[in-house]
């Protein structure tokens, strides 16, 4: 199990480096630098700037430096906003981003596994089909076709909510709603699967024939089993978390990392977008790195052939 | 003294997408207590469904008992609610599955597996019902009960997770334990430990054993009665003498002939030609007369009723009939009948 | 029936031919019984008409009136949606109007407030009272119906969905917009499949050092997350459809690599492909004869699932201001205009957001019917 954990933080890093240096030498490749064109320094000022921000040294230093700087957090500096590291931007904005994305990943997950449970309780009778149509559309309507018909109808006509903005916890529902649709229907379409699978096998005979009670066979014997495989659609739903955090964040004008990364897009800040970028790639690759060990938790059957046996 | 368990004229039938196929067709048997009765016929033939009826486990909605009476101890267990069955499944009646390396919950230590239905049926507290569990794995022959109790079921053999669903299904001292092919899935050297197993157990509780298979060496081995499945009914019904040393039935010389022994090298098996009859549209007549060269013009017309062969030995064929053309089994069988006759019925 | 006839019959029957062996149904290959349960499946069929008219529409749709794609007016701006007869039928959303509803203190207040909104354009303005207000604030209501074409004197003009701010048709950008994004798609789908079944394919045949070498690079790879490949592709990229299928393919053949590998490795060592070497078979003629027809159905499903994911992320880019620029119109740049508009105009996003959901619905619901139609347990 160590030499398994080891193996997959090795990964992780070499991955995380690869992104890394891709950015930099990207970073290189991109137009611009920390001199804003409308502070208009004299020549010196800007030699002062760029030699504070060791622009001057040589590609490679730059490069171990860059390096050295991001392993204590460090993602340069910002374009846009003279001055200001991209780190603290990001820190800036990452709470609304964290709630939100926390906000759909867990209410999105339990009423998905919820819907799926039912569906499969109900093995092609109608609700089994009405959460199956909820699925389908789930997991096929892009999520800015969501938030915007949420924000049309139910902020702009209705006005239950707030149209955008950020503050209060009513300002998160609609945001929320849109981007929980897709893990919702992920996990609902997954979870009727393997529920269905599962409520057929063998075992689930043995369990019967225990004299165990219909409650006792869904959530003792079947939920366990069916939810174990879930894990594994964790990563399309963080990757459409993140993508969604970008779109969602921008309709509803959320101060959130997502609209911070369309807006640098829109002003090509690339220290910032790269910035971003890398934080995505580390939060995507550690989610996978975390689920993969929980896996191996939950799971007894690969908790052992990891390890001793 | 009454039976344990009667069934009386049973039909289960199963509604699909291409019509109703009947798996069952009026079958009846009794059971004493203690007594093990094997139940033997090809797949298809309808024994499966026929235990699962005595569970209240056919599966819903497609499965529907369409008439009969299962009596245990004088009550109907047909008309009970899912919820009265859940009481006697596990308490009065188990089973013991064919797949042992699938009818064990994977994510489940075996030890909770089998608490379940002690802390259910009898009340017990987790300490008792811990204690009782233990000495449950002790008597079906896992060694070092207590660690084995907090393992998961892959880390058992396929033999050993036989042994472990055995002592799921003693645990709380069945009347019935039903064992639907219990070794086949394993190797044979295993499968005689099982059928060990299962002998000893039935000596020390008492349980009734209804052992479904297809494999009359089994047979011989364990059941003090038999009976005969063919195309969803009992074609021929009797103690293991009966069977192995009188058979009526040609079916029944079909299986006793198709069945390799050490002495039969030099000559051939004797084979049932054809396969079992479509369930959807079972055949006019008698199911088995397309397959069998002792059929008789009326087995076309008209399904053969039970003659009575002895006070213990039943068989649904028209040769009974009084009238009907005396007709021997073939030699191979015949041959085959005296030797279990030599042996004395000891495989 | 009685005794004696019970009798007559106990004579030993004709032995007729044995019939039980026969097989009634007739024979049918692997692919007929796929395609025959896809048939059956109600809902793929339909998406499947209903993506066919699409894609007969992307071609044909921009040539059905005489506006342009890029024909700019800022005259003609905003117009909103028109359609001969539709426009009479006053619930359809084609009649060719303008409407909201205006608060004010007073009825006058409020109709005042219409008409500036709408250009001062006061005879072509219907004003309905909704409600006569109290005199406290924003206590009356008018409903306010802006006859647009009218107004702009192009009565005889119809723009079916309407026109951008630019004055651009949209039912023209709308179709043209959906041949962009469908093409994007196809190219990026085949690319990926191409380099996916060949990379998966070698290592799951060859297997040993072969396969250990292409799995670790492959490992890195996955680990990347494909947003941020896509994201930093399209950075460096010059915005476009080629730049956008780059980035979609560079991420999009893991997948399908990982599943035929894993297919690959399940197939060649079944009997059948074992019996096929026995007999002397070169390898080229196993792969082509007995491991693609087997893992076909797989591909294709995969494929099928990777189309609505390049139509999403090309619509997600150009959303975000990364995939295609204007003039050229993509599905995702059309609703992206349509969200800076949505509070006055919410027809600018209705009609292309319809539009990509009925594409995205029809190829997932493809995608089901064919995983079902490859899936034996199915066929019946």
């Amino acid at each position: 199990m160590v030499r398994y954990i080891l193996r997959r933080v090795m990964y992780m890093l070499i991955t995380l480096f690869i992104i890394a240096t891709l950015s930099f030498f990207l970073m290189k490749l991109l137009p611009g630098s920390p001199l804003n064109a409308e502070d208009k320094l004299s020549e010196e000022q800007q030699a002062i700037v760029l030699e504070k921000y060791g622009l001057n040294d040589p590609i490679p230093v730059q490069y171990v430096n860059y390096l050295g700087g991001l392993v204590q957090g460090d993602l340069g500096i910002s374009f846009a906003f003279s001055n200001t590291p991209v780190t603290d931007i990001l820190m800036d904005r990452i709470g609304p981003s964290a709630q939100l994305g926390a906000q759909a990943l867990v209410v999105g997950t339990i009423l998905g596994v919820l819907l799926g449970l039912i569906a499969a309780i109900s093995h092609n009778g109608f609700l089994d089909y009405t959460s199956t149509v909820i699925a389908v559309l789930g997991t096929s309507i892009p999520n800015f076709v969501f938030a915007g018909l949420l924000q049309y109808v139910f902020a702009a006509e209705l006005e239950w909510f707030p149209v955008a903005l950020w503050g209060s916890f009513e300002h998160s529902i609609l945001p929320t709603i849109a981007l929980m649709i897709f893990p919702m229907a992920t996990a609902a379409r997954f979870v009727r699967t393997e529920m269905v699978e599962v409520l057929g096998s063998d075992f689930i005979t043995t369990a019967r024939a225990k004299g165990v009670s219909e409650p006792g066979i869904v959530f003792k014997h079947g939920l366990r089993n069916a939810l174990i495989p879930l894990v594994t659609v964790i990563g399309p739903m963080a990757v459409s978390l993140m993508t969604g955090s970008m779109v969602i964040e921008q309709i509803f004008a959320i101060p959130g990392i997502g609209e911070q990364f369309v807006n640098s897009v829109m002003v090509n800040d690339y220290p910032t977008i790269m910035g971003t970028t890398l934080m995505f790639a580390a939060l995507f690759i550690g989610i996978i790195l975390i689920i993969d060990l929980l896996y191996g938790l939950i799971d007894p059957r690969i908790r052992i052939s990891g390890g001793d046996s | 003294m009454s039976k344990l368990l009667e069934v009386k004229d049973l039909a289960v039938s199963f509604n699909t997408y291409n019509g109703e196929v009947q798996a069952v067709r009026g079958v009846s048997f009794d059971l004493d207590k203690g007594e093990t009765l094997a139940i033997v016929g090809e797949s298809g033939s309808g024994k499966s469904v026929t235990t699962s009826a005595l569970m209240g486990l056919v599966p819903k909605p497609q499965g529907v008992i369409k008439s009969g009476e299962i009596l245990l101890e004088g009550e109907d267990l047909v008309k009970k609610s899912n919820k009265e069955m859940q009481k006697i499944r596990g308490k009065d009646i188990s089973m013991v599955f064919q797949n042992p390396l699938s009818s064990l919950n994977p994510t489940m230590k075996i030890g909770n597996q089998i608490i379940e239905g002690l802390v259910k049926h009898q009340n017990m507290n987790r300490t008792d019902a811990k204690k009782r569990a233990i000495e449950l794995l002790d008597q079906v022959g896992i060694p070092n009960p207590e660690i084995r109790m907090k393992q998961y079921p892959h880390q058992f053999s396929g033999g050993m997770r036989q042994r472990v669903v055995i002592a799921i299904a003693l645990a709380c001292n069945p009347k019935i334990l039903i064992a639907d092919e219990p070794t086949t899935a394993l190797d044979v050297t295993i499968q005689a430990q099982i059928l060990e197993l299962m002998k000893d157990i039935q000596k020390e509780t008492e349980s009734a054993i209804v052992f479904i298979t297809h494999d009359l060496g089994v047979v011989a081995n364990v059941a003090d009665r038999v009976a005969v499945m063919y195309a969803g009914k009992i074609v021929e019904y009797g103690t293991v003498d009966d069977i192995f040393y009188n058979p009526k039935h040609p079916y029944t010389w079909g299986l006793l002939g198709s069945m390799p022994t050490l002495d039969s090298d030099d000559e051939e098996l004797y084979a049932i030609p054809g396969s079992p009859p479509d369930m959807l549209n079972p055949p006019k007549g008698d199911a088995f007369a397309p397959r069998n060269k002792f059929a008789l013009e009326i087995d076309g017309v008209m399904e053969p009723p039970m003659f009575k062969v002895s006070d213990s030995h039943y068989a649904a064929t028209w040769l009974l009939h009084e009238d009907a053309p005396k007709m021997e089994p073939p030699e191979s069988v015949k041959k085959r009948m005296q030797g279990f006759a030599n042996t004395g019925g000891e495989e | 029936m009685e005794n004696k006839e019970i009798k007559d019959l106990l004579v030993p029957m004709k032995q007729k031919e044995d019939t039980s062996e026969k097989i009634s149904s007739p024979s049918r290959t692997f692919l007929q019984d796929a395609r025959r349960t896809f048939f059956k499946n109600k809902l793929a069929v339909v998406s499947m008409i209903t993506l066919v008219l699409i894609i007969i529409m992307s071609f044909v749709g921009p040539g059905m009136n005489d506006h342009g794609i890029d024909d700019q007016d800022l005259s003609r701006a905003k117009l909103p949606a028109r359609v001969p007869v539709l426009e009479n039928i006053s619930w359809s959303g084609f009649t060719g109007v303008l409407s909201d509803e205006f608060q004010g203190d007073t009825v006058e207040q409020a109709t005042t407030n219409a008409i500036s909104r709408y250009s001062n354009q006061e005879e072509f303005i219907d004003i309905e009272v909704l409600d006569e207000g109290d005199g406290s604030r924003n206590s009356a209501e008018v409903k306010a119906t802006y006859h647009v074409y009218e107004a702009k004197d192009m009565q005889d003009q119809y723009y079916w969905l309407g026109t951008d701010t630019l004055g651009r048709d949209q039912w023209t950008r709308l179709w043209d917009g959906t041949t962009v994004s469908l093409l994007i798609a196809f190219i990026a789908a085949a690319i990926s499949l191409l380099i996916g079944v060949a990379y998966g394919g070698i290592a799951g045949y060859y297997g040993g050092k072969v396969d250990d070498v292409l799995m670790r690079i492959l490992e890195v790879l996955v680990g990347i997350p494909n947003l941020v490949i896509i994201l930093l592709m399209m950075l460096v990229l010059d915005p476009g459809i080629t730049s956008i299928v780059i980035a979609l393919t560079i991420t999009g053949w893991t997948g399908m690599a990982r599943i035929v590998r894993g297919e690959v490795m399940k197939q060649k060592n079944q009997e059948y492909v074992l019996a096929a070497r026995t007999l002397g078979q070169s390898n080229w003629k196993v792969i082509t004869k007995h491991l693609l027809p087997n893992i076909s159905g797989i591909i294709i499903i995969n494929t099928m699932f990777n189309i609505p994911d390049a139509i999403f992320f090309e619509a997600f880019l150009s959303f975000i201001g990364l995939g295609i620029t204007p003039p050229d119109a993509s599905l995702g740049t059309l609703i992206n205009t349509g969200f800076d508009n949505i509070m006055l105009y919410p027809y600018m996003l209705v009609f292309p957001a319809i539009l990509i959901s009925v594409i995205m619905i029809a190829f997932n619901l493809i995608g089901d019917g064919l995983r079902d139609a490859f899936d034996p347990k199915m066929h019946k």
